[in-house]
Order: C-alpha cells, then sequence, then structure tokens
C-alpha cells in the first residue's frame, strides 16, 4: 500500500518536472510546478511530516507559485523564443550530470550496503508541530534568527525600493 | 461473518463522507435560493416563490437549466485550462470539510446487514482529525485562487484577466491576516487540531468570541475577503469587469463556479462556528437528556454556521464595494497590524 | 476657475467605518420585515389608469357596423408603420368607404396611441387589455376581425384611450373657443 502510494507520488513528481522543463507555455510551467510542489508534499505526509507537507503546500503551492502566476498573468507572456539559450543548453546538461552523480552515488551506497534510511515515525509525536517548534527555538535557534534577519533586511529593501520613486516625484 | 475494523473504519469513513457531501450540496443549493429570497426581501420585493411550496423546488429548476444551456469555449480560449479551472476551484473548496468537526463522539451499536455482523464502533462526527487541521484549511485556501486566476487567464478576454489578476493579488493579500488573525487562537489551545480547539471552548464563556473578539472581527472581515463576497468581490465586479473571471463561463461550467463560491462561503461560516463559537458546542449541554445531547450539539453547530451564512447575503446587500486601493490598504495596513497587535497582546495576556 | 475643496478629516469613529457598516446593515434588516411592494400578478391584478394604451380595438357604431371608414389617418400617423389598411366601397348611405382589410403588426406596435388621436371618426381605440400573447408571428399581426372581436368583449369598458382623449378634447374646446382668433385673421397661423 504504501510502495504504491510512494510510486505514485514519485512518478507524479519526476514526470510534471521533467514536463515543466520541456514546456514552452510559462503558465503550464507554473501548473506543472505545483503538481511537482503538492506531489512532493504527498511524499512527505508518507514519512509523517505532516507539517513539512501542509507548509510545503501552503508556502510553496499556495503563495509563492501565485506570485509567480500573477507575475506570468501581469506581463502576458507568451510563448518562450526558442534558441535563445542555445549555447546554454550544454553546458546544463553538464551541470546537472555533475550534481546529480553525489546524488547517484549517494543512493548506490543505501542500495548496495543495505542499510536503510533512517525510519520515519520512531518517536511519538515526530513531525509534529510542537516538536519541530521546540526544534527551532533550542537547537536550530542561530538560523532561524539569521534568515529572520535576512528577510527583514528583503523587506526594508522592497520597501526602500518602492519609496524612492514616490519620494522623488513628489519633490 | 464479522467485518475487520479495519475495513469497517474505511467503510464508515465513506458513509461520512457521503453524507457531508450531500449536505454540503443540499446546503449550497438552498443558499443561492435563500440568497435570492433574503435579497429580495431586504429590496422589499418577494423573490422567487412560485415553483414549488414557497418556492423551495427553485435551486432544482436552476440546476436543470443549467444543465440544458449552450456550453461555450472562446474560439481564442485555452481549452485544456478553460476546462479543468472550475474544478480547481470546487475541490479545495470541498477539501476543507474534511476537517470541520460537527459533533462529538458517536458510538454505532452492534447491528447485521446482508449477513454481515458489524460491531459496535465509536466514531467522532468529523472526516479526519488532521494534527494539522488549521493549516491544512490555509493551504487548501490558498490553492483554491488556481481556479480563479487561470479561469480568468483562459479565457483570453480582458475583463476576465483583470479578474484573475485581481484574485490572486487579494487572496495572498488577505491569507496573511486570515492565518494570523487565528494565532491567538492557536496560542491559548496549544494545538492545531481541530478537535483541541473545539475541546477548548466546552464551557460558554470559554468560547473564543469572548477571549478573542478582534480575532473574530478580522478573520470575519478577512474571510469575506478570501471568498470574493461583497463588500470585497472585486474579482467579479459587474460594473467594471462585466462579472469578471467567469464572463466566458456558462452552462455547468458557470455553475460550478458559482458551487464553488456558496461552498466556501459554507466552509467559511463553520470555521467561524468551529473557531470562535465554540464549534458544535452548546450552552445548557448537560441539561440534555443523553440520548439527545449528540443531536443538540449537531443542530447547534449547523444554527451557528446558519447564521454565518445569513450574514454573508446580508453584509452582500447592505454594503458597497470597496475601490481596489482601499481594499489593499485595509489588508496591509489595517488588518495586518492589527492581527500581529492581537498576536502580541494574546502572548502577553498569557504571560501575566 | 478651479477651485480645492479640502476634504473633511474623518474622526476616528468614521474611520472605523464599523458604526456606519453596523447602521447600514440594521437598516436592511428593518427592511427585511417591511411590507412588500411585490404584486402577485396572475392572481392579482393591477388596476390601470383610465387612458391605458393597451390592445387596440375597432369600434362598432350603434348600428353594430365598423366605425371606420378607411381614411387611413392611423397608418400615416403610426411612427412604427404597424398599420394596413385596405379599403373598399360600400353601398351605406352615411360614407363612401369602409375597410375591406384592417391589419395592425402588434409586433411592430410601440403602443404610442397616435393612432387614436388620429382618428377623426373614433373608430379605433385602445383598451387596458395588456395580456397579449401568442406563439408564432402571425398569430400577433391581428386582422379587422379580431380586432373587432376586441370591441364586443371590451365593450363596457370604461376610460378607453379614445373616451379619454375625446373628453379632454372636448374640454379644451370649451376653454379656449372664445379665445381662439379669427382663423382668417392676420394674428393666424
Amino acid at each position: 500500500m504504501e510502495l504504491y502510494f510512494f510510486l505514485f507520488f514519485a512518478i507524479v513528481a519526476v514526470a510534471s518536472s521533467v514536463a515543466m522543463i520541456l514546456q514552452r507555455n510559462p503558465i503550464y510551467c507554473v501548473l506543472l510546478l505545483i503538481m511537482v510542489m503538492i506531489s512532493i508534499a504527498g511524499l512527505y505526509l508518507m514519512l509523517d511530516a505532516q507539517f513539512v507537507a501542509i507548509i510545503q503546500i501552503v508556502v510553496y503551492a499556495g503563495a509563492i507559485m501565485v506570485l509567480f502566476l500573477f507575475v506570468i498573468m501581469l506581463l502576458n507572456l507568451s510563448r518562450e523564443e526558442g534558441g535563445v539559450f542555445r549555447i546554454q543548453k550544454p553546458l546544463a546538461v553538464l551541470l546537472a550530470t555533475l550534481l546529480f552523480l553525489p546524488v547517484a552515488a549517494m543512493i548506490m551506497s543505501y542500495a548496495g550496503g543495505g542499510s536503510t534510511p533512517p525510519a520515519a515515525g520512531g518517536d511519538a509525536g515526530f513531525g509534529e508541530v510542537e516538536q519541530i517548534g521546540t526544534l527551532l527555538f533550542t537547537k536550530y535557534l542561530l538560523p532561524v534568527e539569521i534568515a529572520a534577519v535576512l528577510l527583514l533586511i528583503a523587506i526594508v529593501g522592497a520597501v526602500v525600493l518602492t519609496r524612492k520613486g514616490t519620494v522623488s516625484v513628489g519633490e | 461473518m464479522v467485518v475487520d475494523p479495519m475495513i469497517l473504519e474505511g467503510a464508515i469513513a465513506l458513509v461520512k463522507i457521503g453524507i457531508l457531501l450531500g449536505v454540503v450540496f443540499t446546503t449550497v443549493a438552498y443558499l443561492t435560493f435563500m440568497e435570492r429570497r433574503v435579497s429580495a426581501l431586504i429590496q422589499d420585493r418577494l423573490g422567487p416563490n412560485r415553483v414549488g411550496p414557497m418556492g423551495l423546488l427553485q435551486p432544482l429548476a436552476d440546476g436543470i437549466k443549467f444543465m440544458w444551456k449552450e456550453e461555450f469555449i472562446p474560439a481564442s480560449a485555452d481549452r485544456k485550462l478553460f476546462a479543468i479551472a472550475p474544478a480547481l476551484i470546487l475541490v479545495p473548496a470541498l477539501l476543507i470539510f474534511a476537517v470541520i468537526p460537527v459533533g462529538g463522539e458517536v458510538t454505532i451499536p452492534a447491528f447485521t446487514l446482508f449477513g454481515l455482523q458489524i460491531q459496535e464502533t465509536t466514531t467522532t462526527l468529523q472526516i479526519i482529525d488532521l494534527n494539522v487541521g488549521i493549516l491544512y484549511i490555509l493551504g487548501m485556501t490558498s490553492i483554491a485562487v488556481y481556479g480563479i486566476a487561470l479561469g480568468g487567464w483562459s479565457a483570453n478576454n480582458k475583463f476576465t484577466l483583470l479578474g484573475g489578476i485581481r484574485s490572486s493579488a487579494q487572496m495572498i493579500s488577505y491569507e496573511l491576516s486570515l492565518g494570523l488573525s487565528i494565532v491567538g487562537i492557536l496560542m491559548l489551545t496549544g494545538s492545531l487540531q481541530m478537535s483541541k480547539i473545539v475541546a477548548a471552548q466546552d464551557g460558554f464563556l470559554d468560547w473564543f468570541i469572548f477571549r478573542q473578539p478582534l480575532a473574530f472581527v478580522i478573520f470575519v472581515i478577512a474571510a469575506f475577503a478570501e471568498n470574493n463576497r461583497l463588500p470585497f468581490d472585486l474579482v467579479e465586479c459587474e460594473q467594471e469587469l462585466v462579472g469578471g473571471y467567469h464572463t466566458e463561463y456558462s452552462s455547468m461550467r458557470f455553475s460550478m463556479f458559482m458551487i464553488s463560491e456558496y461552498a466556501s462561503m459554507v466552509a467559511a461560516s463553520a470555521l467561524m462556528a468551529t473557531l470562535f463559537f465554540g464549534g458544535w458546542h452548546m450552552p445548557f449541554e448537560d441539561q440534555v437528556g443523553p440520548g439527545l445531547v449528540t443531536l443538540y450539539q449537531v443542530a447547534g453547530f449547523l444554527l451557528k454556521t446558519g447564521f454565518f451564512l445569513f450574514v454573508y447575503i446580508w453584509v452582500r446587500w447592505s454594503l458597497p464595494r470597496f475601490r481596489y486601493d482601499q481594499l489593499m490598504a485595509i489588508g496591509w495596513k489595517v488588518l495586518l497590524p492589527l492581527a500581529l497587535l492581537n498576536v502580541v497582546v494574546t502572548g502577553i495576556w498569557m504571560l501575566v | 476657475m478651479a477651485i480645492i475643496v479640502e476634504a473633511r478629516k474623518m474622526t476616528l469613529a468614521e474611520r472605523l467605518y464599523l458604526p456606519a457598516v453596523i447602521k447600514g446593515m440594521l437598516l436592511t434588516l428593518a427592511h427585511l420585515f417591511k411590507k412588500k411592494v411585490t404584486m402577485q400578478y396572475p392572481e392579482v391584478q393591477k388596476i390601470l389608469p383610465p387612458g391605458y394604451r393597451g390592445a387596440h380595438r375597432l369600434n362598432k357604431d350603434e348600428q353594430d357596423r365598423v366605425k371606420c371608414v378607411a381614411c387611413e389617418m392611423c397608418a400615416v400617423a403610426c411612427p412604427a408603420d404597424c398599420i394596413t389598411i385596405e379599403g373598399m366601397e360600400t353601398e351605406w348611405n352615411d360614407r363612401e368607404k369602409i375597410p375591406r382589410t384592417f391589419q395592425i403588426d402588434m409586433l411592430r406596435c410601440i403602443f404610442c396611441g397616435m393612432c387614436v388621436e388620429a382618428c377623426p371618426e373614433d373608430a379605433i381605440d385602445m383598451t387596458d387589455d395588456i395580456e397579449l400573447v401568442a406563439t408564432s408571428r402571425e398569430e400577433m399581426i391581428w386582422d379587422r376581425e379580431r380586432l373587432l372581436k376586441n370591441y364586443d368583449e371590451t365593450k363596457d369598458q370604461e376610460g378607453t384611450l379614445g373616451q379619454v382623449l375625446r373628453k379632454s378634447r372636448a374640454a379644451f374646446t370649451r376653454l379656449r373657443g372664445d379665445q381662439l382668433p379669427d382663423p382668417g385673421g392676420p394674428g393666424g397661423h
């Protein structure tokens, strides 16, 4: 049962990401990316990480992709012109292969050594909000604070950038 | 033959889903009727009262009419997206109901059906009690925007496109206030689970409306905006956008947009009842006989939901529409700071 | 010259909008229970004022003959051009012509009542019958017989357009009768 669900989500995720890259219509690309996000959320759910799964949907599928869609609709982007990325193509293939190698090596090591990834759902409350919250505010406090400051800088920067124009027009 | 408990559990879940869908669709159908009657009464008219006794069969007549209408697709539309957009908005609206608790535990006595022995089982009147229930609801509301945005874009019409763009900006803006207004409740409850939120309000004075009145006001306003209902229906405003995102839709596809709008209204009303008005908890529960208490609670929950549905309609026919800049100003400059303030005040209150 | 009007600063209570919102909602709530103006049409019929411009009829005289003399004044006056008359000679000694056919295309008619005003013989008239329904276009072209039948059905109706016009015309003539300038005089038009 679990295997079938895994296969379903995995195949949907891989197939939609491949289709997203091959697709030339930006709106379809956004939709396929949402499909990828949701199927990855499904994979998280299978690992008992309900919180992460829902956050994946709320933040990525629900907010970030809406912004993508918003921008694409606002700019009224039509089909991407072919040929613009001709030089980049072989480079991309090379880079992707290089990046894939370590991942493949890791997978091979699991398959060969017979050791399985750490089992999910080992202790009660795994993946629940309380545990994640406790971890975020104790063990990973510094990274959280750094991320918070980074976001704050981004917000202030955005406000400054938008304010600048209006002030100069006003004067 | 004794039924396996696993299969029994699945069967009960299916039955619950079936009943819930039936109730939701009937409510939606009669909500359109209620909208027409209440709007008529507010305008000193009578409204539809000819089809069946008191016009009660009007939704049925409307449904039949919709089915026989021509299914029109504009020549320049993106046919694939145009076809799936109504489903993209209806499905999330219905999925929200999965986590809303309608009542407490009920015990089904053992009985025999077609030779199958079914044991005594206890089940809650809720399809699934996710431990991230509230976040699940927020996730579903955030997904619902795609149906509107894509419906608007795929028709290849400038009015529908404007409607779609407006909806995506509006939904993102108000989702924040919607989510933040609930944070106070989550802090007081200490859980994201719907059943625990309801359990935290078992006494009448424990209802969150008394403990989080500001959050309630923010939640109601944000929910109105999320549902694209007046005074925030800029997504489909008739005067500027000729109906907005669904201008080019007809027949059953159009009615699917309508069904999902009303279904999300029902969901939002049920959420208002659940989060702020004690869910299925009612005052004087312990004075009702043990056999009737579940019935009393479910009836109470439906009554609360029905009241908020009436408020939805009442507001629609009372208030004028906001301008788009006003809408954004209220969302970002008023509701969001107020929601943050509510979180801070709740935190201080909890510490003291 | 442009005048710049400073918008009045709103007080805090006004800027909250909530008091105004509640006030408006109470108003609509009160209207929920007010008396309704809807008229349940087929059961309750509206009482139409005298001189109402409903379905046409062709009046008959005391001898139960058609009053029309086929002068085609109504057809000329009609702005929608929906009246078609074909005259024929008659043996009756009080006139020369009567209509052989008299058709009104009720689908083109705009119910302006000009035909009734134009008629010198008070032959065409309008009743307060407003239920003009048919299942085909042909049925909506009313011929002489249909119009005469309408007269038989609405014979007793008080205050048809023709009667109202006649009354007001008489009153007007009585009022202005003495003051009217001599038609042949220098001040006349």
